[in-house]
Formats: structure tokens, C-alpha cells, sequence
């Protein structure tokens, strides 16, 4: 009897109150899904579009008060693909190798230092990136490339890519660095040179961390808003090249959301975009997660 | 801790260099210390790189800071930056009350007590899609759910738990990958010991994962100081305060919690949007120095408070 | 140390949770009590068209200095947020850059009283290389750069240089006051030479720093000046406000602050103190228009 009110004391009590808050955080998720499947649903529902001319029509003119417009959304989706691709693209590799100089080359460098500046990243409002992106890397790529303009899917990778690396970067350090001594140890004992030891090793053993990280980054590239709008360009066409503007899910939500009211049509395409960014976002997440398990068996 | 394994690290580095050479001969394991060689090489260039890159963009920022200061507009009055300097702090402060114990508690629950079954990586894939939602959907569901329907106004305390939303998830997934990276023969060694799994979870498992949670609340804390879109429409854009009233129920006073604040981030967004005073931008430019200074004293300051912790742990006591 | 570090803390939050309480019940004795004394107090909140939040807030503030006991908040977040806001009540003063109706369905326009407080002019704005040849565009020029038909500048008087249009989004007060007045109603062209910028602000950015650019812009944008962009008048006739008032430029618009039904006492001293004749140098020196101001003419045209 004691003992079992001790158990109550030193488990259960801990337990119950670890898992309310786990639940409570899918009650959350699943609120906001709910919410948000809600208010995007009403584009199908209430104003009778198909999904398929959502989808796969490039025709944006969705109307604002009890009119019918068009909610044709093909170019933000591909856009925003485009995007957050070309920027995990750029950004993967470099944290990468800084994780692995931070945990392995140069941990001393990497903790005092590397480490601070990193983090110092995370803190700085994506407006201001927008701005340095504006005032900077678009006249930049302008004149580089000899465009009218710089507004392009590449300034917008690379403005989302330095916004992402220390997010990437961080996880994915902490994950080698995790790398328990034993393993590390055996290897080197077994004549492997350094990058041997973090091939085989570490970056095996860190794996899901890694993974981790980018699942993060990428969430944050496909959910920034203020800094891709204002170098995308966003203008309503398709992108013909890596130079060339588009536009982005994010960017119309954010440039239209305020100046909608509940329940216009115009409003309800944008939920819908929101609730569409999600399901996009997920199928990213599900693959990359796919690939690490594939990885793992073989 | 970390010290310790780092250090065992570096050190079988050295021993495995030496022993190396005397070995050499064999092909391959030139070619294997060559490739060595080029990659330690190629990782340091690309990290200089980037750690130049992020230090000129820093440069840049506290530069255009430093030219836009005047004693004026650092005050805590009028136009001054420090009503907002505040804000941020009081707001990332209220927020991480409130995120980091859940975010932790939740962490406990999906490394420990969630169990192997597909119901898990449903959970995670659901928390890791709700860190990819766009701040500005954040921010008007906070907005629906915490001023609509409670019938109050924009105020701090929506403002914290707002960005909550945003950070449960970041701190909850860094603290089940943490705990689960713990050598499994801690677990054990404290299970044989008779200790409950919470016991074992708290009390050693968690200590062992102190630095890694760390770096999940800075991050966290970063995404607060640096988030506009959520805050906008749940603290609101502007602050009347008064320096001089420390009387927390008056909604002047910078205590109240259930006041309208803007953090820094937020009035840079403004400024940079739509102010149209003729300073407005080195107002801008200025606050975003201080929001520099900010984050690297925070930090710097728990990383610094987090190897305390470490160091007392594996000191033993 | 650090127990005492934690309840030190654990005190100072629950003394702010305390007392946050305790002051929203005084807000709530306060508006109750606005009735019935004559000096302005309690809150007022507003929030809406960003545009017109400068002035808002200028406004805000100096009211503020002479009713120390009235507390006023102004938020942006657009015209739409503003009408959303007032009509569920979590705002007293929703501000718009367009009549509700042009938003609203016309059931929730009803609810809403409009209160016209400014005027807001919005001027053509190109780059500086195309602001030295080019003064003025007749609006059948300007209708067919708009539509996409003339690419170059060459083609009406400007240098060799590829027009670029720099757009607000589709939502936008200011794009459907320039669309409805300066393009007679045609929507513009969209595609790989239409660029958007969410704010008025990245707009100026973005046309100062593109070769060939043109947009617009309310013109209290342009009280700054600034030599990366020129302005160009329409058939001849600059966007000043001297001109919308005797009603020779046409591409202007109200400010509006909407109330749902009839303004609190304390609302209605704000919006009086916005049309007094106090506010009317800080609005034109704003960058906005003077109601009053308009002749009769121009009065008439809206």
C-alpha cells in the first residue's frame, strides 16, 4: 500500500502531468488544423470553386465584396516550391559543413564563437533580412546579371537560405556532438582518420538529428513571409528560370490578408492558400522522414 | 559534461594521427589521410565563409545603428527605443514561462511515455507541421482565439502566448531528440538502481540534456525577438508607458501584462512599412543594432549559464 | 540562491497577474462611467488601412497630451482588418481607405457609420533616369503602360529603357483608387514585367532602385523627398492637393473611420478633434487632404 503511494509520488503523478501536455500540444495542433480546414474550406463550399481550377488554373482575381472571381493559384504553389527547394539546396550543404567543423574540427572555436554568431541569426527579424535583401542582394544580382531587375527566385532562395542556416545548422550540430566518446573512440582505435570517423560514425549516428534540423529549416522556408515578399517580386506568372520573378504562398497571404474582410471570397482563397501551405509542408516532411528510414534499414 | 567527451574526442584524435603515420605505406591509407586532410580543409573554408558572411551582415547592422544613435532616441521616452527594448524582453521572458515548461514536459512525454507505435510519428509530424505554419497564421488565430473571443483588446500576455504556439513545438522536439541521444546505459544504470522511469527521466536524463534543451530555448527566445507578424495582432503596434509608474494594475505602467506592447521587431516592421517621420528609418536601423546586441547578450548568457549547469553536473556532487 | 531567484520571480508574476485583473476591471468601471462626467477618458482602440495610421497616430497622440486620462491605441494590419475588427466589436474605430461597401457585403456596411476624416491623393511615381525626360503622361499613355501594351519608355518620350510596373496587391486601397480614377476602371497587366510590393514603403524602394519603373503612391509617401524617384502628372496636372482641391486631379480618395452604430462619448470627442480645426495643419503636413478644403466641384465628383 505504501509502496504504491510512494509509485503515485515518484511515477504517476510525473507521467499524468507530462501527458496532459503532450496531448495538449496535438489538442493544439489538431485546433489550428481544424481552424484552419475551416476558414479554407469555405472557397469549395460556400463559393463553389473546384479544386482542381484552385489548384491548377494560374488565374488569381478572386473577388472582394459578394462578387465571383477567379482563385486559380498554380503560380504561388509552384513558386513556393521552387523557393523553398532551391534554398535547402544552398543552405544544407554550408550548415553541414559548419556543424561539422562546430562538433568535430574545431569544438573549442566552435562553442566559444561559432556558436553565439549563429544563434545571434535567429534573433533578427525577417524584415530586416527583407530589407538587407532589397537594398543589397536585389540591385546585386541585378548587376550581375545584367537584368532590368533582381527581384528572382535565386535572391529569394538565397535571402531564405542565410534565414534557415542556423536553424539547420544548430540541430545538426547538437546531433554530432551527441555522438557518444565510445563510438568515436572505437573508430579512431581502429586506424580511421578524422573524417573517416565522422563519416561512418557521427554523421550516421547523428542522423535523425540532421534530419531534424532540415525538416525545421525547411518548415521556416516554407513558412517566411516578410523577407521572400519583398525580393520575390511577385509578380503573377510562372518563373522561367532561376532569374526570373514569381511569386509565393506566403507572400500573397501576407500582402492581401489584411485588406480582406471575413468571409469575401478573396479572404476564403487565402485561408485556403494557408490550410494548402500546410498539407505542403507535411508531404515534405512525410518524404524527408521516408528517406531517413529507407536510409536507416539499408 | 559535453567538455569531457569533447576533450576524450580531440585528444583519441591526436593519439590516431601519430599512430597513423608509422603505419603509412599501404595506398589507401594515403588516399584516406589525404581525403582527411582536403575535407578538414574545404569544411574550415566553407565555415570561414560563412561565419565572414554572418559577421559582415552583423557589422553592417550595428554600423547603420550606430550612425542613426543619438542620446535621444536610446531614451526610455517619446521617441526613444527603450520602451520597445523593454516590451521585448518583458514579452520573450512571459513567453518562455509559459513555453518552456510545456515544450519540456511534452519533449518527456514523446521520448518517454509515447510509446514506438505509428501514433508517435503522427504527433511529431504534427508538431513539426505546425512549426512551418506562416507567423501571420499564427497570429490571427491567437488573435480569434485569445482577444476575439475573450473580449479584450491587444495586450502582452496574447502576445506571449501567441508566440507560444509558435515555440511549444521548436522546444518539445529539441527535448525529446536530446533525451533520446542520452546513453541508454544512464537509463539503465538508474532503472537497476530501483528509480522509477520518471525519476530516471527528471533526474538524470534530463540533467545529461540540459545543454542541447538550451539551445532549443535560445532559438525560441531568438524567434521571439525577431517575430513581427504574430505579435502585430495580438500585442499590438504601439505602447503608451510611463517610466515613472511602477503601479502593475494601471495600464500605463510597463509591469502590466495585459497592456498593448510593441517588441522591437515589430516597430522596425512598422517604421520600415509605413512610418513616414523623416527619421523613420534610422529609428529602424537603430533598433535593429539594439535587437542585435539583444540576442547576443541572451546568448551568450545561456550558453554561459547552461555550462555552469554541465560543469556542476559532471563535477559531481 | 537560486530557490530564491525562482520565488522572487514566481511573486513578481503573480503580483502582475494580480493586479493585470485588477485593471482590467477599472478599465471596464472607467468606460462605464464616460457617460455621465464630461472630461474624456477610458480606452479607445482602433486599428485598419495603413495608410492612413500615420496620421492616426499623430492624431493619438497629441489628443492624448491634452486628455491625459483617455488611453488610445492605433494598429495598422490594412483596411480589411479595420472593417473585420469594428464589426465584431473588438475595435472602437475601424479605419479604411475604401467605402465598407466596396469590402463589406451590404448588410454589414449597414451596421457600420462612416465618419470621413482626410483626403488622400495618390500620384504616378517613376524612377529617377525616367523622371528627368518624362513630366507628365496623358491618361490614354498611362492606360496603355498599365495594360502592358506600351513596353518602352522611348515610345512616349522617355529614355530606351524596358517599363517595369510595380504594383500594391490586388487588394489594396491605394491600387483600386489609382485603378478607378487614373485607369478609368481597367485592371492592370500581370505577368513577368508586374511586380507587386505588399507596403507602400518597399514600393518607393523597389522604384527607386529598378531602371525603367513606374507605381504609386498615397502621397503622404512623398512629404520625404527623395532623389531616387520623380513624380509625373496625369494630362498635364501634378498630384498636388492644391489641384484636388479645385478638382482639376481626379485620383484622390477619403479616409474613413467607421464605428459600429453611433461612437461612445469618448470615440466621438477623438473624431471631433480629427475634423477640428487644430488637426487641419498636422494633416496637410502629413501628406493627407483637408476635407473643407474641397470646392464645391470636387465635392460633388464623389
Amino acid at each position: 500500500m505504501e509502496s504504491k503511494l510512494r509509485k503515485l509520488k515518484t511515477e504517476y503523478l510525473g507521467r499524468t502531468i507530462v501527458t496532459v501536455f503532450g496531448i495538449s500540444i496535438i489538442v493544439l495542433t489538431l485546433a489550428i488544423l481544424a481552424f484552419l480546414g475551416y476558414k479554407g474550406g469555405a472557397t469549395f463550399l460556400t463559393h463553389g470553386h473546384s479544386l482542381a481550377s484552385f489548384l491548377f488554373s494560374s488565374k488569381w482575381d478572386p473577388a472582394q465584396a459578394g462578387q465571383v472571381g477567379t482563385v486559380g493559384s498554380a503560380v504561388f504553389i509552384v513558386g513556393t516550391l521552387e523557393v523553398a527547394a532551391l534554398a535547402l539546396l544552398i543552405a544544407a550543404p554550408f550548415s553541414l559543413a559548419v556543424a561539422i567543423v562546430i562538433s568535430d574540427l574545431a569544438p573549442r572555436v566552435g562553442r566559444r564563437f561559432l556558436r553565439p554568431v549563429i544563434e545571434v541569426f535567429v534573433g533578427i527579424p525577417s524584415v530586416v533580412y527583407g530589407w538587407l535583401g532589397l537594398t543589397v542582394l536585389v540591385p546585386l544580382v541585378a548587376r550581375i546579371f545584367h537584368l532590368p531587375f533582381g527581384f528572382s527566385v535565386l535572391s529569394a532562395g538565397l535571402v531564405l537560405a542565410v534565414m534557415i542556416f542556423p536553424t539547420i545548422t544548430s540541430v545538426a550540430a547538437d546531433a554530432l556532438q551527441a555522438t557518444p566518446p565510445e563510438s568515436k573512440e572505437a573508430s579512431y582505435a581502429l586506424g580511421s582518420t578524422r573524417w573517416q570517423m565522422i563519416r561512418r560514425v557521427a554523421l550516421r549516428y547523428g542522423r535523425t538529428g540532421i534530419l531534424t534540423g532540415i525538416v525545421l529549416g525547411l518548415a521556416r522556408a516554407c513558412g517566411e513571409a516578410l523577407a521572400v515578399a519583398m525580393v520575390i517580386g511577385q509578380s503573377n506568372s510562372f518563373a522561367h528560370g532561376l532569374l526570373s520573378p514569381t511569386n509565393t504562398i506566403t507572400a500573397v497571404i501576407t500582402s492581401s490578408m489584411g485588406n480582406t474582410v471575413n468571409g469575401s471570397e478573396y479572404n476564403d482563397a487565402l485561408w485556403s492558400l494557408a490550410f494548402l501551405l500546410l498539407l505542403i509542408s507535411l508531404v515534405f516532411i512525410v518524404v524527408i522522414r521516408f528517406i531517413g528510414r529507407q536510409r536507416e534499414d539499408s | 559534461m559535453t567538455l569531457l567527451l569533447l576533450r576524450a574526442a580531440h585528444s583519441a584524435t591526436r593519439q590516431s594521427s601519430k599512430s597513423g603515420s608509422s603505419n603509412a605505406g599501404m595506398a589507401h591509407i594515403r588516399r584516406a589521410k589525404l581525403a582527411d586532410k582536403t575535407i578538414t580543409v574545404i569544411l574550415s573554408t566553407i565555415a570561414a565563409l560563412f561565419v565572414v558572411l554572418l559577421a559582415l551582415i552583423t557589422v553592417y547592422l550595428l554600423y547603420k545603428g550606430a550612425r542613426a544613435a543619438t542620446p535621444d532616441l536610446l531614451s526610455f521616452t517619446g521617441f526613444g527605443v527603450g520602451i520597445q527594448l523593454f516590451n521585448t524582453v518583458y514579452l520573450v521572458f512571459l513567453s518562455l514561462l509559459v513555453t518552456v515548461p510545456i515544450g519540456i514536459c511534452a519533449g518527456i512525454f514523446l521520448a518517454e511515455y509515447a510509446g514506438k507505435g505509428p501514433i508517435i510519428a503522427v504527433v511529431r509530424t504534427c508538431i513539426e507541421t505546425l512549426s512551418s505554419l506562416p507567423s501571420i497564421i499564427v497570429g490571427l488565430f491567437g488573435f480569434l482565439v485569445l482577444i476575439q473571443l475573450t473580449h479584450s483588446k491587444w495586450n502582452l500576455l496574447a502576445g506571449a502566448l501567441a508566440l507560444a504556439i509558435l515555440n511549444v513545438p521548436l522546444i518539445a522536439r529539441t527535448t525529446e531528440d536530446a533525451l533520446r541521444s542520452v546513453d541508454r546505459s544512464y537509463y539503465d544504470g538508474s532503472i537497476g538502481l530501483g528509480a522509477t522511469r520518471w525519476q530516471t527521466t527528471v533526474r538524470i536524463l534530463l540533467r545529461a540534456s540540459v545543454p542541447r534543451i538550451i539551445t532549443g530555448i535560445i532559438l525560441a527566445a531568438g524567434r521571439g525577438f525577431g517575430e513581427a507578424a504574430v505579435l502585430i495582432y495580438t500585442a499590438g503596434m504601439n505602447s503608451a508607458v510611463n517610466f515613472n509608474n511602477w503601479d502593475p494594475t494601471s495600464i500605463t505602467s510597463p509591469l502590466n501584462i495585459l497592456r498593448p506592447a510593441d517588441t522591437l521587431a515589430v516597430h522596425i516592421w512598422a517604421l520600415k512599412t509605413e512610418g513616414i517621420m523623416a527619421n523613420a528609418n534610422q529609428i529602424a536601423d537603430l533598433s535593429a543594432a539594439v535587437l542585435v546586441v539583444l540576442v547576443l547578450v541572451f546568448s551568450l548568457s545561456a550558453r554561459w549559464l547552461g555550462n555552469r549547469f554541465d560543469k556542476k553536473m559532471s563535477g559531481g556532487k | 540562491m537560486k530557490k530564491l531567484i525562482a520565488s522572487v520571480l514566481c511573486l513578481a508574476l503573480l503580483a502582475t497577474i494580480l493586479a493585470g485583473c485588477g485593471s482590467s476591471n477599472t478599465g471596464a468601471n472607467a468606460n462605464a462611467g464616460t457617460g455621465s462626467t464630461s472630461s474624456v477618458s477610458g480606452s479607445i482602440a482602433m486599428d485598419g488601412s495603413s495608410a492612413l495610421l500615420p496620421l492616426a497616430q499623430t492624431a493619438a497622440t497629441q489628443f492624448q497630451a491634452k486628455n491625459p486620462d483617455c488611453a488610445i491605441t492605433a494598429n495598422g494590419g490594412g483596411s480589411g482588418t479595420g472593417l473585420n475588427d469594428v464589426l465584431a466589436g473588438t475595435v472602437d474605430i475601424g479605419n479604411s481607405d475604401v467605402y465598407a461597401a466596396e469590402k463589406l457585403t451590404a448588410a454589414d456596411a449597414a451596421k457600420l457609420v462612416d465618419h470621413k476624416v482626410a483626403l488622400i491623393g495618390v500620384a504616378t511615381i517613376v524612377n529617377a533616369d525616367v523622371a528627368a525626360a518624362v513630366k507628365s503622361l496623358s491618361s490614354d499613355q498611362l492606360k496603355s503602360i498599365f495594360s502592358g501594351q506600351t513596353k518602352n519608355w522611348s515610345v512616349v518620350g522617355g529614355p530606351n529603357e524596358a517599363i517595369t510596373i510595380i504594383n500594391r496587391p490586388t487588394s489594396s486601397g491605394t491600387r483600386s483608387l489609382f485603378q478607378k480614377w487614373a485607369l478609368g476602371g481597367q485592371k492592370s497587366v500581370e505577368g513577368a514585367t508586374s511586380l507587386q510590393t505588399d507596403d507602400s514603403k518597399a514600393l518607393l524602394t523597389t522604384v527607386g532602385a529598378t531602371k525603367g519603373a513606374i507605381g504609386y503612391v498615397a502621397l503622404s509617401y512623398l512629404v520625404q523627398p527623395s532623389a531616387q524617384i520623380g513624380t509625373v502628372g496625369i494630362d498635364g496636372v501634378d498630384a498636388t492637393y492644391a489641384n484636388i482641391y479645385n478638382n482639376t486631379y481626379q485620383v484622390w480618395g477619403y479616409e474613413h473611420m467607421y464605428t459600429k452604430g453611433q461612437p461612445k462619448a469618448n470615440v466621438q470627442a477623438f473624431l471631433d478633434y480629427m475634423s477640428s480645426a487644430d488637426m487641419a495643419s498636422t494633416i496637410e503636413s502629413s501628406g493627407y487632404g483637408v476635407i473643407a478644403s474641397l470646392n464645391a466641384a470636387a465635392a460633388a465628383s464623389r
